[in-house]
């Protein structure tokens, strides 16, 4: 029986509605993924940058005799609570270094606790009644603001929120990026050079490549097992270092690196070389004089992204003991030293209130970090890239 | 003397003799070709010869010297070591300079050192995985020694409590042996990766399709680097994210309908895990779509299918291979996640199917296993390697299988670019 030309083009009918159903689901699906990025990234921003503020409230400090030997003395008794511990610690030593400051008395704005901080940002804080109604007089008279936390950039870990800060971590980053780019840089280009432009195509050549895509794939805190078991208890690299840090890196970052640089010396048509065989160079000269300036555009962009994927790793950095409680900046490459996403993680497992906001901070800190790294990479390409 | 004084004592020694072979090497080759002589290279090229002759055994001796000593324990003077890797490097540069003839190929010479450098390098990254191998399998055979391997493999109790007492010598203090039952760990590892993957391939499938079949080029342009930059978000922050703003929203919406949620339960760094791993199986996938031949489409659109249709029945299947190796290497992936799992699940291990308990993975419990005090050859710090070796075998598998089914996709239609 046929069907009428009525029914058929219900059907046909249902058929495009289904297709159209499709187009929106799978534009509900990209959605759904651009609406997490927003979300994620609002929220961070209202967690994170309160922490770039600070309260600080303008006390009466007495540089007296007993304040020298007794750091408490030197606040009234009502704001005492108030005042950062961390900073009345500091005054004995003021007081050596700078005799003219015994006996005198004077107005100072001082660094809040972050209790008080808390309570200025319209948090739950532990303080009392009378505690708050103090801030509320301080602040009333305005002896009490949040001002631009400058404690947070230059200053490392503490265990007290208002003195923690991420100078310690970034200093510790830059090191251990330092030692990545060192070891990974060159063996990685120079594995990619071997690969693209000297290696005979045989077993071995093929087994190097397969070995190459499967590191890139192996979790990263596989990478942390080995460079405990082989870095630190083998040849013996101080623990915690920004050495065994960074080795521990290049290694997971070498993939990223090789892989990068093949695409880009592939890129580089093979006119260039036939011509410089063409002239009487030999396989290296062609490489150095013609084949690598060519790609280094490309060779810069991988390794900066490869940079910027070992800047964001943690769970290896864990492993070796870069997680380490470290309040100041590390002076040597073997000394302990602590990253930017390990200090992110060390505070996040804090149980104070005032340290998600640090760590909020500290993310906000390492994003943009992140963003402008890979921002660079795509304008180097978008500015160097050729199309042959 | 220091470390750091003998160091730079070699390294200006080497400078300085390569600066002298660089020197005498150019000045006899120009003086040799001035005599009229045709050689085979030019005088840079000797000079460069006679550096890598002098400078490259001085090094070998001092590496390999400084290897016996770190490594085998050799009892080796600092100063004899650099005394003799000096008189090698003399000896290489007399032989450098003497080499220096006008039928030697010194561009050859040079090319073979440097293609053996090359060649090296690229050793390296082989070295790595047999490093891995090696310091995984040592140490966790090292464990089974302790641990009967039967009972890691099917154990349902995980509890290491009292291992430290036995690396102490004190086995008989402890109040229960330590057991290393991992079954609970593997299906919590399975548990967040299954979560992880119910989010991640249908947004992330749904959205290669989009952006290959219906986007406009311009929404495609934008959309593609909005998803990278989720990929691009550290993992630390990822779990932050999962540990402080999604489990609180979890145990709210779960307590609204009555059940009563861990606040460390797997839902959320399942879900946020997915979310990380939308970009790896959307990317993959609109590679895999788009490099499917217009010609099947022309062909199932001119018998009158629909786009939906043609999508569902012609292209999809013709990608599976691809989107099948993507999603395995997202699986892989997962299990492999550490910090999101370690900041947002539960440290307890829990034999559970409620995704609303919370469970740990085998990733957690490595990182419990190191980070603590215990010694480093107790059995708790040993199991973080055996736990390590099932990762790195589940992993290595996972991706051989999706390079293969890759390559197999590649043949069939003959694409190069993937």
């Amino acid at each position: 029986m046929s069907q009428s030309f009525d029914e058929i083009s219900a059907q046909l009918r249902r058929r495009h509605r289904k297709s159209a159903r499709l187009k929106w689901m799978s534009m509900g699906a990209l959605g759904l993924a651009g609406l997490f990025l927003v979300l994620f990234f609002t929220d961070m921003m209202i967690k994170g940058l309160p922490a770039f503020q600070q309260a600080q409230i303008q006390v009466e400090v007495d540089y007296s005799e007993q304040a020298s030997q007794l750091p408490l003395a030197a606040v009234q008794e009502d704001v005492r609570p108030l005042v950062s511990r961390g900073y009345l610690r500091l005054i004995p030593g003021r007081m050596e270094d700078n005799a003219e400051l015994l006996g005198t008395t004077r107005m100072e704005w001082v660094l809040a606790d972050s209790q008080v901080d808390q309570y200025l940002k319209g948090h739950h804080t532990r303080l009392s009644d009378s505690e708050q109604e103090v801030v509320d007089r301080l602040q009333a008279e305005g002896r009490a603001e949040l001002r631009f936390n400058t404690t947070f950039f230059t200053s490392g870990d503490s265990k007290m929120p208002e003195l923690a800060g991420i100078a310690s971590a970034a200093m510790g980053t830059v090191m251990t990026l330092l030692v990545t780019l060192a070891v990974s840089f060159p063996i990685g280009v120079m594995t990619a050079v071997y690969l693209e432009e000297f290696a005979p195509d045989n077993r071995f050549t093929q087994l190097i490549e397969i070995n190459i895509n499967n590191l890139a794939a192996i979790p990263s805190i596989l990478f942390g097992l080995l460079g405990l078991a082989i870095f630190i208890n083998f040849f013996g690299v101080p623990r915690s270092s920004p050495v065994v840090g960074g080795l521990t890196l290049a290694l997971m970052t070498l993939p990223v690196i090789i892989i990068s640089t093949r695409t880009a010396l592939r890129s580089v048509p093979d006119s260039i070389r036939h011509a410089a065989f063409g002239v009487g160079c030999s396989r290296w000269q062609v490489v150095r004089d013609h084949v690598l300036p060519l790609a280094l555009p490309g060779i810069m962009t991988g390794s900066i992204i490869g940079l910027a994927q070992a800047m964001g790793e943690t769970a290896p950095l864990i492993i070796v003991g870069m997680v380490a409680f470290i309040p100041d900046v590390a002076a040597s490459f073997s000394e302990a030293a602590t990253v930017l996403p390990a200090q992110i993680f060390t505070w996040a497992g804090e149980p104070e209130r005032a340290f998600i906001e640090k760590t909020s901070g500290g993310i906000l800190v390492l994003l943009a970090v992140l963003i402008s790294l890979n921002a660079t990479a795509v304008v180097l390409r978008k500015k160097f890239e050729r199309r042959w | 003397m220091q470390t750091n004084q003998i160091l730079a004592l070699f390294c200006g020694t080497l400078l300085v003799l390569g600066l002298i072979a660089y020197f005498l090497g150019r000045a006899k080759a120009s003086r040799v070709r001035a005599a009229g002589a045709a050689m085979h290279a030019q005088p840079d090229q000797y000079a460069w010869f006679s550096v890598l002759s002098s400078a490259g055994p001085a090094i070998a001796v001092g590496v390999v010297g400084a290897f016996a000593m770190l490594l085998l324990g050799a009892e080796i003077p600092t100063l004899y070591l650099l005394a003799a890797s000096l008189v090698v490097g003399c000896a290489g540069l007399a032989m450098g300079i003497a080499l220096v003839r006008p039928d030697f190929h010194a561009r050859k010479a040079i090319e073979s050192v440097i293609r053996f450098f090359l060649a090296g390098a690229a050793l390296i990254s082989i070295f790595t995985t047999f490093g891995i191998l090696i310091s995984i399998v040592g140490e966790a055979i090292r464990f089974f020694q302790m641990q009967s391997f039967w009972d890691f493999i099917t154990g349902t109790t995980w509890n290491p409590g009292a291992s430290f007492l036995a690396a102490a010598g004190r086995a008989e203090e402890g109040a229960s042996a330590a057991q290393f039952g991992s079954i609970p760990l593997f299906a919590g590892t399975f548990m967040i990766t299954a979560i992880a993957m119910l989010v991640a391939i249908p947004v992330g499938l749904l959205s290669a399709i989009y952006m290959a079949e219906f986007a406009p080029q311009r929404v495609r342009t934008l959309a593609k680097p909005v998803l990278e930059v989720l990929a691009g978000i550290p993992t630390v922050v990822y779990g932050f994210f999962a540990a402080i703003t999604v489990a609180p929203i979890i145990v709210d919406v779960a307590g609204f309908f009555g059940i009563d949620a861990s606040f460390n339960n797997a839902l959320a760094p399942g879900i946020v895990m997915g979310i990380m791993i939308i970009p790896f199986i959307s990317s993959l996938s609109d590679d895999v779509i788009n490099s499917v031949p217009d010609s099947m489409r022309q062909g199932s659109l001119a018998l009158g299918m629909t786009k939906g249709e043609t999508i569902r029945d012609v292209v999809v299947p013709a990608a599976l291979p691809g989107i099948i190796s993507a999603s395995l290497l997202a699986v892989s992936r997962a299990l492999g996640e550490t910090m999101i799992v370690v900041m947002a699940a539960g440290m307890r291990p829990n034999l559970t199917a409620n995704p609303f308990e919370d469970m740990t993975t085998v990733t957690v419990r490595i990182v419990a296993a190191l980070t603590g005090d215990q010694e480093f050859a107790s059995a708790e710090t040993l199991s973080a390697f055996a736990l390590g070796l099932v990762l790195f075998v589940v992993t290595l598998s996972l991706n051989l299988v999706s390079v293969i089914m890759i390559r197999r996709f590649r043949e069939k239609y003959r694409i190069n670019n993937l």
